[in-house]
């Protein structure tokens, strides 16, 4: 009697198991065709991506690559590029976790307004705010700061757009440290900046690295802000120069998939590199806060 | 305590020091503060309210904004058939987000799963979209929309299967369609992750004890998994539709809008106003109304549900 319902039971399990393996590759495979296209695309000369666009470059021709790679512009951007992703982010986290750490931890009159006026900010997101934005920037420029047309305008503006979402994050990673610490650290006399030197930064430090993986992703792949401030190419970030290299070579579908391809490369390389702390950062900043 | 035994040695020499050590706790607060604050009202509150002033000029930029038109440009966007056909879009992006795209999201956590062999790969794999730029996805995504099948990968399917090629991004019934599809593409891992996160918060214990009181895979699903996956589920749709109305980078790399207006969103409207025809009174009015839009909404959805979590204030 038992034999029979067992055999149904891990057949049960057996086909669920396949049907699910079959739905889970499909997607798999419906997520990395336009990739795998991208880099077949990518190493194809102009010729065979219009007699053969989607079949598999045989044997590779690595002119368009090579020929990006020593443009002296590409690294331009490249290197725009790291500048305001490496700026954004070291100012973004200092600053947010400095204020997160008040709002955690300190007691003071008007916290609560100050939190939900920051907190507001998520209502307010760039895309919608871009060109209030751009007015301030212009009015700054007429004020003798230079904000147009500089790498700091574009760094200053994803700097402040970051801040409603990191402070968020930042401050329930500060709250769950237990108070048992900042009890005993005050009674040994420490002043609150020790307390936030010494003891909460070296132990927040795993989600000090979570915000700053998606804080770098974001400003790196950013097109809105170095779009409306940026002018003269050679401050051009990488995606603007996409954007642009698009417009111009739009026709030439396989130096477009080579330029398209070698942008996007880093983003790749660093997901996997960082991929713990970018899901780490965006569930916490979506789930709890 | 036992980390800090010095602890009560400290205690006389407190008064004498209060009052200095007070003061800089005080100014640990303002000035921890500060820089947040400045950029945060330079940036994000003061535009706001610069942006309401010129949106009662008629302004194209030069000079100083002398035409007051009061609400004229407001009642224009209102009124204006390519203004409300960015609506219609975004509304059209909305639905077929939680109609399609969420379930579909739901549907692939559920089946990833705690404890499916291969369940990280899959994560990386489906999360892999998200971190890519916009710009590149939409490029992407063009060359395989691609109107002609010697050069599209999907009119090449089409032909293959015997089917007419479609001109996915220049028919004006279709375009937004085929962009909901790259969205799609993009987006559904950002919210499989939040559903993977929240299924792995659920006990195992309570969908044990279901599934030993007799009920089925599909039950268990809808009376357990999804009413205890509520909280994640309504941040995921917030997200989801704020998302949704703020549409811009994808839409106007791979149609500017186009064609014919087919594909407007509210965003792509604005951009279209602020930065490319310059008249920066009618854009910032467009601003404000999405704003509103933005505003109206989260306040209403935090009304009508529960406040998502991550907008619980203090």
């Amino acid at each position: 009697m038992k034999r029979p319902s067992n055999f149904t039971k891990w057949l049960r399990k057996y086909y669920s198991r396949i049907i699910i393996y079959t739905f889970l590759v499909i997607t798999t495979i419906l997520i990395f065709i336009p990739i795998v296209i991208l880099l077949f695309g990518s190493v194809k000369t102009t010729g065979q991506m219009y007699s053969h666009p989607y079949s598999i470059p045989n044997p590779p021709n690595w002119d368009n690559i090579i020929n990006i790679l020593s443009t002296p512009s590409f690294w331009t951007m490249m290197k725009n590029s790291l500048v305001v992703m490496l700026s954004t982010t070291i100012g973004a986290v200092t600053i947010c976790a400095m204020a997160a750490f008040v709002f955690a931890r300190l007691k003071f009159k008007s916290k609560g307004f100050f939190f939900n006026l920051l907190s507001a900010g998520l209502m307010f997101p760039i895309n919608v705010a871009i060109l209030p934005v751009y007015f301030v920037l212009r009015q700054m420029e007429s004020f003798g700061i230079p904000m147009i047309d500089t790498l700091w305008g574009v760094i200053f503006v994803q700097i402040a757009f970051e801040l409603s979402g990191s402070i968020l994050i930042l401050r329930g990673f500060f709250t769950a440290v237990p108070s048992e610490l900042q009890d005993a650290a005050y009674i040994d006399g420490c002043s609150n900046f020790d307390f936030f030197w010494r003891i909460m930064l070296p132990l927040v430090k795993p989600s000090l690295a979570a915000v700053a993986a998606l804080v770098m992703i974001k400003s790196w792949n950013d097109l809105l802000v170095p779009l409306i401030v940026l002018n003269s190419n050679h401050l051009w970030t990488l995606p603007l120069g996409t954007m642009q290299f698009q417009g111009q070579y739009g026709q030439d579908l396989a130096l477009i998939s080579a330029f398209v391809a070698l942008s996007a490369i880093p983003t790749i390389i660093f997901y996997f590199v960082a991929e713990r702390q970018i899901v780490a950062g965006l569930t916490a900043g979506a789930i709890k806060g | 305590m036992q980390f800090f035994p010095v602890a009560q040695s400290r205690e006389p020499q407190k008064n004498e020091a209060d009052f200095p050590r007070k003061l800089k706790d005080r100014l640990v607060i303002v000035l921890f503060l500060l820089p947040a604050l400045v950029l945060f009202i330079t940036f994000v509150i003061y535009p706001i309210f610069r942006s309401i002033y010129f949106s009662t000029f008629n302004w194209k930029g030069f000079g100083p904004a002398v035409d007051y038109v009061g609400l004229d440009n407001y009642r224009k966007i209102l009124t204006d058939t390519v203004f409300l056909k960015a609506i219609k879009n975004v509304l059209i992006i909305i639905t077929l987000s939680l109609g399609l795209q969420l379930p579909l999201a739901l549907i692939l956590a559920v089946m990833v799963g705690r404890d499916l062999p291969g369940r990280s790969v899959f994560r990386t794999i489906f999360f892999l979209p998200y971190v890519l730029s916009e710009v590149n996805t939409a490029i992407m995504w063009m060359l395989l929309y691609n109107a002609d099948p010697e050069r599209g990968f999907l009119n090449a399917i089409m032909t293959l299967l015997g089917l007419q090629p479609v001109a996915w991004l220049a028919d004006m019934n279709i375009v937004i369609y085929a962009i909901f599809f790259t969205l799609t593409w993009k987006y559904f891992g950002f919210h499989m992750l939040l559903y993977l996160t929240g299924l792995q918060n659920i006990p195992k214990e309570i969908e044990e004890a279901a599934r030993i009181d007799g009920a089925n895979a599909v039950q268990n699903f809808f009376r357990i998994t999804l009413p205890l996956l509520s909280s994640t589920l309504k941040t995921s749709v917030y997200m989801s539709i704020l998302g949704s109305i703020q549409q811009f980078i994808i839409v106007w790399v791979m149609t500017r809008g186009g064609p014919v207006n087919a594909s407007e969103t509210m965003a792509t409207y604005m951009y279209r106003y602020g930065f490319v025809r310059f008249q920066l009174g009618y854009g910032s009015a467009v601003a404000i109304i999405m704003f509103l839009f933005c505003m109206i909404f989260s306040l209403l959805y935090q009304a009508l549900t529960r406040k998502p979590d991550y907008l619980t204030g203090l």
